[in-house]
């Protein structure tokens, strides 16, 4: 359940258990995730995928009660083992389901939130990075006349959407998360995120969760299954909808359940 | 030959209307009626206020300080003036504490120590104002040993504090935990996302809460009675007794002058008056830097 021998390692899990309270949602994941790849997480709502890629950047442990053991790698940096939580997050980007910018922030204002709140304050080098970060998620086109002007709440939706992939990239993580980044956007929006995608994988490590097997299969190289908790299987995006060797991958693919 | 089904459901049809139509303007009539009600006190004390009091503001209502008994005359400038003075002190404490103890109950509070909080917060709010008052000649007149612009100040913010703290968490608790997560994500501390994300998010209703508390006190007499406890001079030191103008219109109102009973009528009109500008003016002056498509 591995990665390609050959390809480097962007995020490395070993025996990840994550609890909410007393019920248990992930039980024992162990995978590599290929630097600069996509990987895509699918399975039945409630499955433990959200929670398995909120665990990556520990954003899991902010829910009350909740609870993660294991180890996570992501190059260097040890994810639950003496680095603190912010500094984790400054190297994993993570993009929501529902698009959320700052809605009291101009667009230009939500791009530089992640450096400005964290003292970064170099004007020119700022003005350069946000326009760099929204040319990287193909929104500087059609918006740099109101960068300072509309605020961010005021885009459409695969707008938004964009905007926050490009709030992520400005403080140039080295992974970015996706959890289920297209399911609130029509599909001309959700093909550009996925056009997006493309060209972000040259540059980072992507975990994408999606519900939509279609898209898992045009974006990404690896794909996990997730079942109750459980890593079912986890290889090629092309074997695993194929020729699965698991039973139950394959009857999921086939919508025999979920 | 049966009957046309279509032609037997029109003819039921404008009945459910008639009856739809009938309950939809009882209810509406009802709403407008209940905000005319509303309206009809606010009007009439306005309303008569203001053909009260009219005839006596005038520039030296405005600009003098009170002449003694039997001369014409004289104005109430040092009971505006010592109003806005006090009302700077209580804000000054009592904003700061209040949004402060708004935040920690919407952002850390979620326990039995918050729990506490707000139960004293509401128990807060409803205990008579005079009874501030005699907490604020406790802890602020015994301890200096004279009445002070402080002591009216202490009481006021006492009063501001829990409906600020109150309002603040509510506002708080409005914004969507989304926002939140993203700011996590982003690498960024909890504190600063309290402060430049949640806080900045609800600021809009934060302000409204404050002006709230404001508005209220700003009419107050009761707490002021004796801490700030009137003065018939110009007063700018925080260790003096200060006029206000709710004590100078009790004290005008129940004295036996005539020309006392004009000036007191007049200073209920610029009390109100001034409220209402100063809530319009913040108002205002919050939305200026408000986005284009912000909220």
């Amino acid at each position: 359940m591995n990665a390609e021998p050959n390809t480097e390692i962007g995020v490395q899990v070993e025996n990840l258990n994550a609890w909410f309270g007393k019920t248990q949602a992930l039980q024992d994941i162990s995978m590599n995730v290929a630097a600069k790849h996509a990987t895509a997480i699918i399975g039945p709502s409630g499955c433990g995928k959200s929670t398995f890629v909120r665990c990556l950047n520990r954003m899991h442990e902010t829910v009350r009660d909740a609870r993660v053991t294991g180890r996570v790698r992501i190059g260097e940096l040890d994810v639950y083992n003496g680095t603190p939580a912010v500094y984790v997050r400054r190297h994993v980007g993570m993009v929501f389901q529902k698009a959320n910018p700052f809605p009291t922030m101009s667009i230009y204002d939500n791009v530089a939130a992640g450096l400005r709140l964290n003292g970064f304050s170099d004007r020119h080098k700022l003005d350069e990075i946000v326009e760099n970060s929204l040319k990287m998620a193909v929104l500087w086109d059609e918006i740099k006349g109101d960068l300072r002007k509309k605020s961010g709440a005021s885009l459409s939706g695969g707008q938004q959407q964009r905007l926050c992939i490009a709030r992520a990239l400005a403080v140039e993580p080295q992974v970015l998360l996706m959890d289920e980044p297209c399911s609130a956007l029509d599909p001309i929006s959700s093909g550009k995120i996925e056009d997006l995608i493309f060209q972000l994988k040259e540059h980072y490590t992507i975990v994408i969760v999606t519900h939509n097997m279609q898209q898992a299969a045009r974006v990404a190289e690896y794909t996990g299954f997730f079942l109750l908790g459980r890593l079912i299987e986890f290889d090629k995006t092309e074997k695993i909808f194929t020729k699965p060797s698991e039973k139950r991958t394959e009857d999921y693919i086939t919508g025999r359940f979920g | 030959m049966p009957e046309d089904p279509i032609a037997t459901s029109k003819k039921t049809v404008p009945r459910v209307n008639l009856r739809r139509r009938v309950v939809n303007g009882a209810v509406t009539c009802a709403a407008a009626g209940s905000v005319i009600l509303v309206l009809i006190p606010l009007v009439a004390v306005f309303g008569y206020l203001v053909y009260r009091g009219i005839g006596s503001v005038n520039w030296a209502f405005l600009t003098q300080t009170p002449k003694p008994v039997g001369e014409a005359g004289g104005g109430m400038a040092n009971a505006i003036a010592g109003s806005a003075f006090i009302l700077l002190i209580a804000s000054v404490i009592g904003v700061p504490f209040g949004i402060g103890a708004g935040i920690y109950l919407a952002e850390y509070g979620r326990n039995r120590f918050g729990d506490v909080i707000r139960f004293t917060a509401d128990v807060l709010n409803g205990v008579p104002s005079i009874v501030i008052g005699i907490v604020a000649y406790g802890i602020v007149v015994l301890a200096q040993g004279h009445f002070s612009a402080l002591a009216g100040g202490v009481a006021l913010s006492l009063m501001m504090i829990p409906t600020i703290s109150r309002t603040t968490e509510e506002m708080l608790l409005l914004v969507p935990n989304s926002l939140r997560e993203a700011s996590y994500g982003l690498g960024i501390s909890r504190w600063r996302t309290t402060l430049s994300i949640t806080l900045r998010t609800a600021t809009s209703g934060v302000i409204t809460g404050v002006m709230l508390a404001f508005a209220r006190v700003a009419g107050e007499t009761a707490p002021l009675l004796f801490t700030a406890f009137g003065n018939q001079y110009w007063n700018f030191s925080m260790e003096q007794p200060t006029a206000a103008l709710p004590l100078q219109i009790f004290t005008y109102a129940i004295s036996p002058f005539d020309e006392w009973h004009r000036q007191a009528w007049a200073g209920a009109l610029v009390l109100i008056v001034l409220i209402v500008v100063s809530v319009s003016a913040v108002r205002i002056a919050a939305s200026r830097g408000m986005l284009k498509g912000a909220n």
